[in-house]
């Protein structure tokens, strides 16, 4: 797969049907899940705050899987030189930060209600916090540096760095004692929810997915005819 | 049937799914602002190198 789409031109032709395909399945998954969300009983402790959770805990995963995927692009691109794994990079960016600034507001938001506070600075809020830190940091250091290359190699160190952190914000609620509640999803004694709430979150999350999907294939196609154009700029001004 | 009454949670459910829908329509925004801007700048600038 990596292979196949790591040719420019394939690529192309690939994102132009699959991106709004994408669009098209994000916005139908997520239209069915917020029915089904509004739809389930209130919860017996939380009320309806519960239905916060349908759009912050998709936000919380894909602030970890968009920073997983700048990861492995970075990787490629420092490894291999590949200049489309680098669009990738730079592409998921501004993204995943905005899904970590979902995930910290709509958590903040739901945390004064529950727990009488809008921020608490234990394990698992502070390391999204460090992970949202690690996106805006990524962005800036690409924009700081004239040379592209230059910025964009030093940008996939600082990338390949917050890796390290993604374990912390998973594990943080085992390892450290947290106001925030332990996983309930993806843990080894199955959900700890009833279908009620288990079926328009998991809509949800695929929601979420494919709309990053679709962003993020539009996103690269714009880095490559950003790409071309300075090329062709630059011919025009040679010739 | 959904029930959309938050009751006396409103004031802090509708402002979470409120900040949701604006950052998802920043990010359609500025993505599909962007690939116009370069797709254009590129059919721009490839229509005046074949003059």
């Amino acid at each position: 797969m990596f292979a196949f789409l790591a040719n420019p031109d394939r690529f192309m032709a690939f994102s132009r049907w699959a991106a709004p395909m994408f669009g098209v399945l994000a916005g139908g998954l997520m239209m069915v899940g917020l029915w089904l969300g509004f739809a389930a009983p209130e919860d017996y402790q939380q009320g309806d705050t519960v239905r916060m959770m349908f759009i912050h805990v998709p936000a919380s995963w894909l602030a970890l899987f968009v920073y997983l995927c700048l990861g492995v692009a970075s990787f490629l691109s420092l490894v291999f030189r590949h200049a489309l794994a680098d669009a990738a990079a730079k592409a998921a960016a501004p993204l995943g930060a905005v899904f970590t600034a979902l995930a910290l507001i709509t958590g903040s938001l739901w945390g004064k209600p529950m727990w009488g506070t809008w921020w608490v600075w234990d394990a698992r809020l502070t390391s999204v916090l460090v992970l949202f830190l690690f996106y805006l940091g990524y962005i800036a250091l690409r924009a700081a540096m004239d040379d592209e290359t230059k910025g964009g190699r030093a940008a996939a160190i600082l990338a390949l760095v917050g890796l390290v952190n993604l374990p912390i914000v998973k594990f943080s609620v085992d390892w450290w004692n947290s106001l925030h509640q332990g996983a309930s999803v993806f843990r080894a004694e199955g959900p700890a929810m009833t279908n009620d709430y288990l079926i328009p979150l998991l809509l949800m999350g695929l929601g979420y997915m494919a709309a990053f999907g679709s962003l993020w294939l539009v996103r690269i196609r714009a880095e490559v005819w950003r790409r071309k154009a300075m090329v062709l700029a630059l011919k025009a001004a040679e010739a | 049937m959904p029930d959309l009454d938050t009751g006396k949670y409103a004031l802090f459910i509708w402002p979470a799914f409120a900040v949701t829908a604006l950052g998802f329509a920043w990010m359609i925004a500025d993505t599909l602002a962007r690939a116009r801007r370069w797709k254009a700048q590129v059919e721009r600038l490839s229509g005046k190198a074949g003059q």
